[in-house]
């Protein structure tokens, strides 16, 4: 019966209209979208962008400046019944994350489209847009939720919105590509649904508050928590189950690829780091946190080796998109909390948020730095890409900035991140991840240095650029990636903002 | 033994069957169409395990939780949308290359052509 207890956490704050308008915002954009027709859809979707933009940022500021979460509970209905939406100082970093890089996708798509204007109102800017605000709005549930079901309708929207964009462009490969990545992520929700049904038949709940205020524990929450991660590592493309991103996030237009990229993938590792840390009980959450760190630190070695190999170079920096996300799943011991010390307290907890956020810069940046080459070079071949320095030294700027926070170079916002992962593994005693984190830098430099060698090489022949190549196409991804280093000068103090909301988890649901 | 086999017991290990039977189609059968299929059984066996849920009642206790069903409803919408995506992408490949798997180049068109 404790089940059907009313908590007292969840109350709508004065300012919870701002959580719905975070995910109804783009919703409206889509229907407004497919109403007004395709020559208003970019002037609509900029729009978007810029009170999107504004909204998150409102949210976060907010947030620092109650120091407490905003909740919002739909319709008024509290748990376990009804359903509330729920920004903690992690889900608003994630939400300010998330409208920059989407905004910056916007602005050079906007770029991009305007290269061609008998492309401009056509099929696939249209299509773009409309997908493009769908990711948003089921990015931004995935953030906010707080009711497991809803997070899976937010997962299958998400996908919904993802795998077409990988084959926006039509070709029989990225068909392919983007058929392979729907398979993993239908068989991920599907694992993740059977996990739902299995603790709402437990607990007669579904919200993540009520659950880990209930301390679950026994064989049906391992059962359950078990599928869900697995679920879930299939649609975050963890090493054995990467295959299908290579291609698909490979195949897509530039703009598509760096939203997949930088974004996409980083909602089911948000939901997994929910998982573990809010419902899992302890000793299994010292188990699943071991096992995702060992698949975590084969992601780093494998895949950076295999970005090393690779020729082309959309290829290359998935690859490497794939050893990245590694990073995050070797927080898990690392930020084993105490008695003293809550999980979020940890230099770990921060280090990986930062990598987060890091990598969501740096790796929109290459994307779209890697776009702007394969527009004006017309491929993307990284041996016959010689001297392109020369001619597009914006680009070639922003690849090596992003790599530097890639590799964890100084002053980068990588750098932090890997500095404090690697601290917290050597102050825990984990010798091996230590070295992990050491190799996969090393080897991330590798593969950065062969394209910035490349972009430094003086060509045998001048190259010829396809088309000019307006400045603003190019300032793009050199913001991303000035942005990435800044947020090494970002002081740690007040990343105590990530705290913020999480102290009260705890205390606040006692059925 | 009889007594553990009320209708909820069987539902339930119907529903994992079903989850079983799917979860082997979509890893071992090659075909695209026949791992749509498999994506389905799985999702009639997990929807299956949502309606033993509700009839045992979940943790509420009461017999016949509705909240279960209200699940089930959005699921099998979910499952829908998300075989639809399924078969026009599988009908997309079809159409530009003749494959009907990851596998093979581009062998089974002159054997698949007759049927569209």
């Amino acid at each position: 019966m404790t089940s059907l207890a009313t908590a007292e956490g969840h109350f709508t704050a004065t300012n919870g209209y701002l959580l719905v308008l975070a995910v109804m915002l783009p919703v409206c954009a889509v229907l407004a979208m497919l109403a007004l027709g395709p020559r208003h859809t970019a002037r609509v979707a900029l729009g978007t962008l810029a009170v999107g933009l504004a909204v998150a940022v409102t949210i976060a500021v907010e947030l620092f400046r109650s120091g407490t979460g905003l909740v919002y509970a739909i319709g008024g209905w509290s748990p376990p019944l009804g359903l509330t939406l729920r920004a903690d100082g992690l889900s608003a970093v994630m939400l300010v994350m998330t409208a920059v890089v989407i905004t910056a996708a916007g602005l050079f798509a906007r770029a991009q489209h305007g290269l061609d204007p008998a492309m401009r109102d056509g099929r696939a800017p249209t299509t773009f847009w409309i997908l493009l605000m769908a990711i948003w709005s089921a990015l931004n549930v995935v953030f906010l939720g707080e009711d497991l079901f809803n997070l899976y309708v937010a997962l299958e929207l998400l996908t919904f919105a993802a795998v077409p964009l990988v084959c926006l462009d039509g070709r029989a490969e990225t068909v392919a590509a983007a058929l392979r990545y729907l398979m993993f992520a239908l068989l991920g929700s599907l694992l993740y649904l059977l996990g739902t049904a299995l603790l709402y038949g437990r607990f007669g709940t579904l919200d993540l508050q009520m659950l880990s205020g209930m301390q679950a524990s026994g064989p049906v929450v391992s059962v359950a928590l078990a599928l869900m991660i697995v679920g879930l590592l299939a649609k975050a493309a963890l090493f054995p189950l990467h295959l299908w991103l290579p291609p698909a996030h490979a195949g897509a237009p530039a703009a598509a690829s760096a939203v997949l990229s930088a974004l996409v993938i980083k909602a089911p590792v948000f939901l997994i780091l929910r998982l573990v840390l809010d419902v899992a009980p302890p000793e299994a959450a010292r188990l699943a946190g071991q096992c995702l760190a060992i698949l975590g630190g084969a992601s780093i070695l494998f895949c950076s080796v295999m970005a090393l190999t690779q020729a082309r170079l959309k290829l290359m920096i998935a690859y490497s998109t794939v050893a990245q996300i590694g990073y995050l799943f070797i927080v898990f011991p690392l930020a084993a909390g105490t008695e003293d010390l809550p999980v979020w307290g940890t230099i770990a907890w921060t280090g990986g948020a930062l990598q987060l956020v890091s990598h969501a810069l740096a790796k929109a940046s290459m994307f779209l730095a890697a776009g702007v080459i394969a527009e004006a070079l017309g491929h993307d071949r990284i041996a016959e890409l010689g001297g392109f320095g020369r001619v597009l030294p914006m680009s070639a700027a922003a690849f090596g900035l992003a790599g530097l926070s890639l590799m964890g170079i100084p002053p980068s916002g990588g750098f932090v991140a890997k500095c404090l992962l690697l601290t917290a593994a050597v102050v825990n005693g984990h010798p091996w991840l230590a070295a992990t984190i050491l190799i996969g830098g090393l080897l991330a430099a590798g593969y950065v240095f062969r394209v910035v060698d490349r972009a430094l090489a003086t060509p045998a022949a001048p190259l010829h650029l396809r088309k000019a190549i307006p400045r603003r196409l190019e300032i793009v991804a050199l913001a991303l990636a000035i942005a990435a280093v800044l947020l090494g000068f970002v002081p740690l103090q007040p990343f105590g903002f990530l705290q913020i909301g999480r102290a009260a988890h705890v205390t606040v649901v006692a059925p | 033994m009889t007594a553990a086999l009320t209708p909820t017991t069987l539902f339930g290990l119907g529903g994992a069957a079903l989850v079983g039977i799917g979860l082997f189609m979509v890893i071992t059968h090659p075909s695209l169409l026949r791992r749509v299929v498999g994506f389905n059984l799985i999702g009639a066996g997990i929807f299956l395990v949502f309606g033993v849920i509700a009839r045992r009642g979940a943790a509420a206790g009461f017999a016949g939780d509705p909240v279960p069903q209200a699940l089930v409803i959005t699921g099998i919408v979910v499952a829908f949308s998300a075989t639809a995506l399924a078969v026009a992408l599988l009908r997309r490949l079809f159409d530009l290359t003749g494959r009907r798997d990851f596998d093979s180049e581009a062998p089974s068109a002159s054997q698949s052509r007759g049927e569209p």
